[in-house]
Parts: C-alpha cells; sequence; structure tokens
C-alpha cells in the first residue's frame, strides 16, 4: 500500500516518502507550504489512492479541541427533561460524536484531515496530543474509553499562522511544500487540462514564472490561480500568440484577473511593464 | 545508526529530540526509504525537521555529514576488486542482463571499459554519452538509456538529480534570520494582538447566562460583546538619505502593520526626531506636525515602533542644532527620552544588519537611549520585538 500519487494529483518524490513514512509509522503528517500548492487536496489524492474514506474537520477560530471528540448536549436534555422524554435517562443519547470519534471507529481506518489547524486557539494541538499520539480518549459522561480500532491516516494542514506547539510536532512527520519547479508545474497542467496547447502552456507559464519573479508583489500568484487563469485563456480561447507578442498597448498579460488578486499589484505590475517597454524603445 | 548525525544536528542548532530520532529508526527498520541517500535524505528531513526555518540549516549538516557518501563512484575511482564486481553482477543481472552483457562484448569486456572510464575521468559528470555519471547513454551509471549499462550508485532519480538535492540549500529563504514578503511580517506582528471585549453587547455569554439562571432560579440571558484585537500602534519612520537602500524591506513592514493593527497611527521624520515630525513626504515642508502634538494626541497605552537605521553623525542625536536640515533648537535625545518616557512599551526596528551595528557610532548611541530595545528588522528580530512590545 504505497501512495504514488494519482492521476490527479502530481507528488514529488519528497512528499510521497513522506505520506508513506505516515502510513507505515501510523502518525499523523503535518504538511505546510505556500497558500495554493494543494495542501488540502493532498488528503483527498491519498484517500482516493489507497480507497479509504476521508473524513475532514475544518478548523475554525472558535474550534475547539473538545469538538473533535464528541460533544455533550446539555441544553436538550435539559429541554427534553421538561417535557418527560423518556431518552433523559440515559446520558448517551446526548453525547453527539465528534470527527475524531467517527474516524476512530470506523472498521476500514479511514484518512481524517485536520484542515488549518493553525486558525485555532493556540492551545488547540496540545489538547490533541494524546488523542492524536495514543489515538483513544476517555468520555467523562459515560466513563467510556473510545480506542481506535485501526489508526487513521492522519494529515493535518497549516498556514503557518501560528507556530504549533513543540511537544506536538515532536509526535508527527512534517512536510513542506515548496513551490513546484517548472517540469513538476508543466506535468500539473497537464493532468488537469490534458488537452491543452502546448505552445499556450509554454508562453502562460513563462508569463506566470516571470510575474512570480517580481519584486514586491503582495501576494504571489500559486498553482490554484495558475489553473484557473489557463482556464480562463481556454475559455476565451485566447492564442499563444496572443500571449506572446509585446504590444506596447497592452501591457499586463490577458485575463490578469485571475493572477492578480491586488490592484496594488495590477498597478506595480503595469509601472514596471511600462519601463521595460522604455527601455526596449 | 546515524548517531553522530543527531548530534550535529543538535550542535547545528536544529531542535532534534530523542522521540524523532527513534521514530526516524522505526521508519528505518520497516524500510520506508529503500536503499538511497534521496530516498533518506526525504524521510529523514520529514522525520527530523518540523519547521521550514530549519530546513536550511538541516540540508547544510546532511550535506556536511554525508559528504563523498552520493557518488560512489569517486570510490570506484580508485579500485574495484574485479572479483568482487563479478559477484555482484552473477547475483543480481538476470539472464536477459547477461545475456546483454554479452552483446557489448562480454562481461570481462564491460569491466574492462569500466576501469578504463574511470580512470579517464576524474570528476562527477552528467549527461554525455561516454562517462560514468547520471542521466546519460554510457553503460555506467545510472538513469542511463543504455540497456546495457551497470548502474553505479542509487537506485533511482527522478530528474536525474541524484547527486545531493540537499546541496541546492532550497529553503534559504525560511530561514527566519532572512526577512521576506508581507505575509511573513504580518503573522510576526500578530504576536501583538491583545483581544478584549468592547463595543455593543451582542453575543450570548452562555457561563454567565447559566450561572445567573442557576442563581435567580429563571432563565436569565448575559449578553456580551465581541472580542476585538485592541492593540494601538505609533510608528515612527525613518525616511529619506541612509534609509534609501531599505526602502522596500520599510514598504512591506508598513503594508504588513497597515493590515494588521486597527489602531495605528504612523509618522515620518528624517535621520533623528526633532520637533516636528510629518505623514505625507510629498509636502514634508508644508505639512508638519509638531512632536508635542503627537505626544499629547496619543495616549500611553499607545506601543510605539522606531524604525531607521540609525545611521548618522552621533552630534545629529546628541547636541541641539546637529540636524542637517534645520535648526534645531534642542537635540534629538531629548526627545527620544520624552518619547520614551510617556510610552513604556517602545522598540526601536533596524534594516541594518546586526552584525554591522557595532561599526557605527550613532547606532549604539540610539541603542543605548532605547535600553537595549533595537531589533534587526528581521522575522527573528521581529518576533523578538513583538515579545518585548507584549511583556
Amino acid at each position: 500500500m504505497k501512495f504514488q500519487g494519482t492521476p490527479n494529483y502530481i507528488a514529488t518524490e519528497d512528499l510521497m516518502i513522506a505520506v508513506n513514512a505516515a502510513v507505515t509509522l501510523q502518525r499523523p503528517l503535518l504538511i505546510k507550504g505556500e497558500p495554493g500548492t494543494g495542501k488540502t487536496v493532498l488528503a483527498h489524492e491519498v484517500s482516493k489512492a489507497l480507497s479509504k474514506q476521508l473524513i475532514e474537520w475544518h478548523i475554525k477560530s472558535t474550534t475547539k479541541a473538545q469538538q473533535g471528540l464528541y460533544e455533550y448536549d446539555a441544553v436538550t436534555r435539559l429541554r427534553d427533561s421538561q417535557l418527560g422524554d423518556a431518552r433523559v435517562k440515559d446520558i448517551s443519547n446526548y453525547i453527539k460524536k465528534g470527527k475524531l470519534w467517527e474516524a476512530f471507529t470506523k472498521d476500514d481506518a479511514p484518512v481524517l484531515l485536520i484542515d488549518e489547524i493553525d486558525k485555532a486557539d493556540i492551545e488547540f494541538p496540545n489538547d490533541l496530543l494524546q488523542e492524536l499520539d495514543r489515538m483513544e480518549f476517555f468520555v467523562y459522561e459515560t466513563s467510556e474509553t473510545i480506542k481506535a480500532q485501526n489508526r487513521p491516516i492522519v494529515i493535518i494542514t497549516s498556514n503557518n499562522e501560528k507556530e504549533l506547539p513543540d511537544a506536538f510536532l515532536r509526535r508527527c512527520f512534517f512536510h513542506y511544500i515548496k513551490f513546484p519547479e517548472k517540469d513538476t508545474m508543466e506535468e500539473i497542467v497537464q493532468v488537469h487540462y490534458p488537452n491543452i496547447k502546448n505552445d499556450l502552456v509554454s508562453s502562460a507559464m513563462s508569463i506566470f514564472y516571470e510575474i512570480r519573479e517580481v519584486p514586491g508583489l503582495k501576494k504571489k500568484p500559486s498553482t490554484s490561480e495558475l489553473l484557473d487563469w489557463l482556464k480562463l485563456l481556454l475559455a476565451e480561447d485566447i492564442s499563444p500568440e496572443t500571449l506572446r507578442e509585446r504590444d506596447p498597448n497592452k501591457l499586463i498579460p490577458p485575463l490578469h484577473g485571475a493572477l492578480l488578486k491586488n490592484e496594488q499589484d495590477v498597478h506595480l505590475f503595469e509601472r514596471l511593464a511600462f519601463l521595460a517597454r522604455r527601455e526596449r524603445t | 545508526m546515524f548517531i553522530n548525525f543527531f548530534y550535529e544536528l543538535k550542535e547545528a542548532k536544529v531542535p532534534v529530540t530523542l522521540r524523532e530520532y527513534l521514530t526516524l529508526m522505526e521508519a528505518m527498520k520497516l524500510s520506508v526509504a529503500q536503499f538511497s541517500v534521496d530516498e533518506f535524505y526525504y524521510l529523514s528531513r520529514c522525520a527530523l525537521v518540523k519547521d521550514e526555518r530549519n530546513l536550511d540549516k538541516f540540508d547544510r549538516v546532511f550535506g556536511k555529514h554525508f559528504k563523498g557518501l552520493e557518488f560512489v563512484g569517486e570510490a570506484a575511482n580508485k579500485e574495484i576488486p574485479e572479483e568482487w564486481l563479478r559477484s555482484i553482477g552473477e547475483r543480481f543481472l538476470t539472464d536477459e542482463e547477461k545475456e546483454m552483457i554479452e552483446s557489448m562484448g562480454g562481461f570481462e569486456k564491460l569491466m574492462e571499459m569500466l576501469k578504463k572510464r574511470l580512470e579517464e575521468q576524474k570528476k562527477k559528470h552528467e549527461g554525455g554519452n561516454k562517462q560514468i555519471g547520471t542521466g546519460g547513454t554510457s553503460p555506467f551509471g545510472a538513469d542511463g538509456y543504455n540497456p546495457e549499462g551497470v548502474r553505479i550508485g542509487q537506485k533511482k532519480s527522478r530528474h536525474g538529480r541524484a547527486v545531493k538535492v540537499w546541496d541546492k540549500r532550497e529553503y534559504k529563504n525560511l530561514d527566519d534570520q532572512v526577512e521576506l514578503g508581507t505575509r511573513n511580517i504580518k503573522i510576526a506582528l500578530r504576536r501583538l494582538r491583545r483581544f478584549a471585549r468592547e463595543g455593543a453587547q451582542d453575543q450570548l455569554d452562555l457561563p454567565g447566562t447559566i450561572r445567573d439562571t442557576a442563581r435567580h432560579g429563571y432563565l436569565d440571558i448575559q449578553m456580551e460583546a465581541e472580542r476585538r484585537n485592541k492593540i494601538k500602534v505609533l510608528i515612527f519612520f525613518d525616511i529619506g538619505g541612509s534609509m534609501d537602500a531599505h526602502i522596500r524591506t520599510c514598504e512591506e513592514l508598513f503594508s504588513a502593520a497597515r493590515t494588521e493593527f486597527k489602531h495605528m497611527e504612523y509618522f515620518y521624520f528624517h535621520n533623528s526626531l526633532y520637533e516636528h515630525v510629518w505623514k505625507d513626504n510629498r509636502r514634508r515642508h508644508n505639512e508638519k506636525v509638531p512632536t508635542w502634538d503627537v505626544l499629547n494626541k496619543y495616549g500611553s497605552d499607545f506601543k510605539v515602533i522606531f524604525v531607521g537605521d540609525a545611521t548618522m553623525s552621533p552630534y545629529e542625536i546628541t547636541y541641539p542644532g546637529g540636524s542637517v536640515e534645520h535648526w534645531n533648537e534642542e537635540a534629538g535625545e531629548v526627545w527620544y527620552q520624552r518619547v520614551l518616557d510617556i510610552y513604556p512599551k517602545a522598540v526601536w526596528l533596524n534594516p541594518v544588519a546586526k552584525k554591522h551595528w557595532e561599526y557605527t557610532p550613532s547606532i549604539q548611541v540610539v541603542e543605548q537611549l532605547m535600553s537595549r530595545r533595537m531589533y534587526p528588522l528581521t522575522l527573528g528580530g521581529l518576533d523578538d520585538a513583538m515579545k518585548e512590545l507584549n511583556r
């Protein structure tokens, strides 16, 4: 059972090793990287490649670790008790299972994605230490211990907004998805748009990397933005010649809205293009 | 196994622990990485390094420790006993492969050629069709297209870069001693958040409601205000002159600070702080703001950040009339002292690298004025500065 990437996802060698190490040793895998380099998609593809179910847990700033285990719905129980509902006698009727519980009790070990763990409170990862390490937790209300039959494959993504505690990091494998190099990027594009014209891709790609090289950009375009842009270029049926031609009237690439997400960046780019043109003439 | 490597990492200040080392050993035992330096590099990297800032350090230590290992051909350069090669060949080659060797003129001849080539060749070689190395069509070396090849070195490498992935040091930028784009600055500034509840009470206070309901015996709903970031920041930027070299870093800091702090006020000064500051550099001579007005207007709960290289003649700070632009009645020193008296929380961010500070007398003067609260304008320095402001 080795992860080799999928028809829809190009995995570099180092990423494959990291995933396989995490799968073999049953430890969580922490994925970091620039936004838009396919951190979340990785979990989807791993679950597809190993044909396991995917359980997603998206973290927000208000998410508590306890919510991943279970929640005790006291309010409903209070209301039911006033209505004389028979269910009130059994407390387990009011315990809502969280994503971890769900993942632990599946017969076939699923892939559990904990998405953007850094969004949560700083204590969040610490609160999950034991649970992720031993893959078990204790439910106080019913005094039972939930233990994973088969340890799920845990994939955690982080956008680096907060530092994660060392104790947490020690228990994970770590992989930093770096921005793909040109040939990897070409493979990625091929996978997403198999019928795209080759020359269009290469001219688009050189423009894309040129934009990324521009110093001082507020937000560099990422892989997902390149894919969107290519889709637009295809939809508008723009020819590679149009992309390549350096018409002085058209300073910035067509449909740049997909790549540059910030009007200051657009201005900056226009200014640079203007300077470049002046130098040439 | 690899104990020395582990200690070398520790020495290079890569935070590795015993647990991570044992994890790596476990993974090796389960043969996650299969006998290739590349795979071992990737595996040890994802097991031992937990922060992209340490990737570069790791690469360097790895490169140092495993130097010479990545290119077995180097060792072959000296002498491989013929029997040894032959026995390996017999053990690992399939019948078909043996037949292919025959087509080259037999094993003996192949080995002879190999020896000859090894002698001819003293250096690493890639591509080409004769020499030993990677990615070529010579019968010797890894990843060749010649089916008659004898593979020397590693099992497989996709881009013909079996040699030293770690030596590329692609993660150089991620080291936190280097300053980077706005996003990283924003994250560093985020340390300075301080949440407080203020404004309209429009959220249900659940613990409060439960407490009061229990106390009163009827449902008593309590409301509270939303938590907001309440930090207030006053930034003084040095502009022009020697600061021109650092304009990009300062721009990045400025735009990051603008989005990160709701209550942020900024002013410019030239070289040293005197009785006037300004908000718009184009109209700096017409629209000056008296520094006293600034000090009176913003309360002492503001935190002050100076951004400047503090590189000037020491007289510009310590003597009245020292300014290069105008006659200043009071020395810059006096003005700094006033600011520091009003705002106990203040730091100085200096875009000049820390190692150069001791060679510039004025930097030392300012550092002393700030009672050592001067930090380099790198991510690490920014982090420390925010910690200082938060204390």
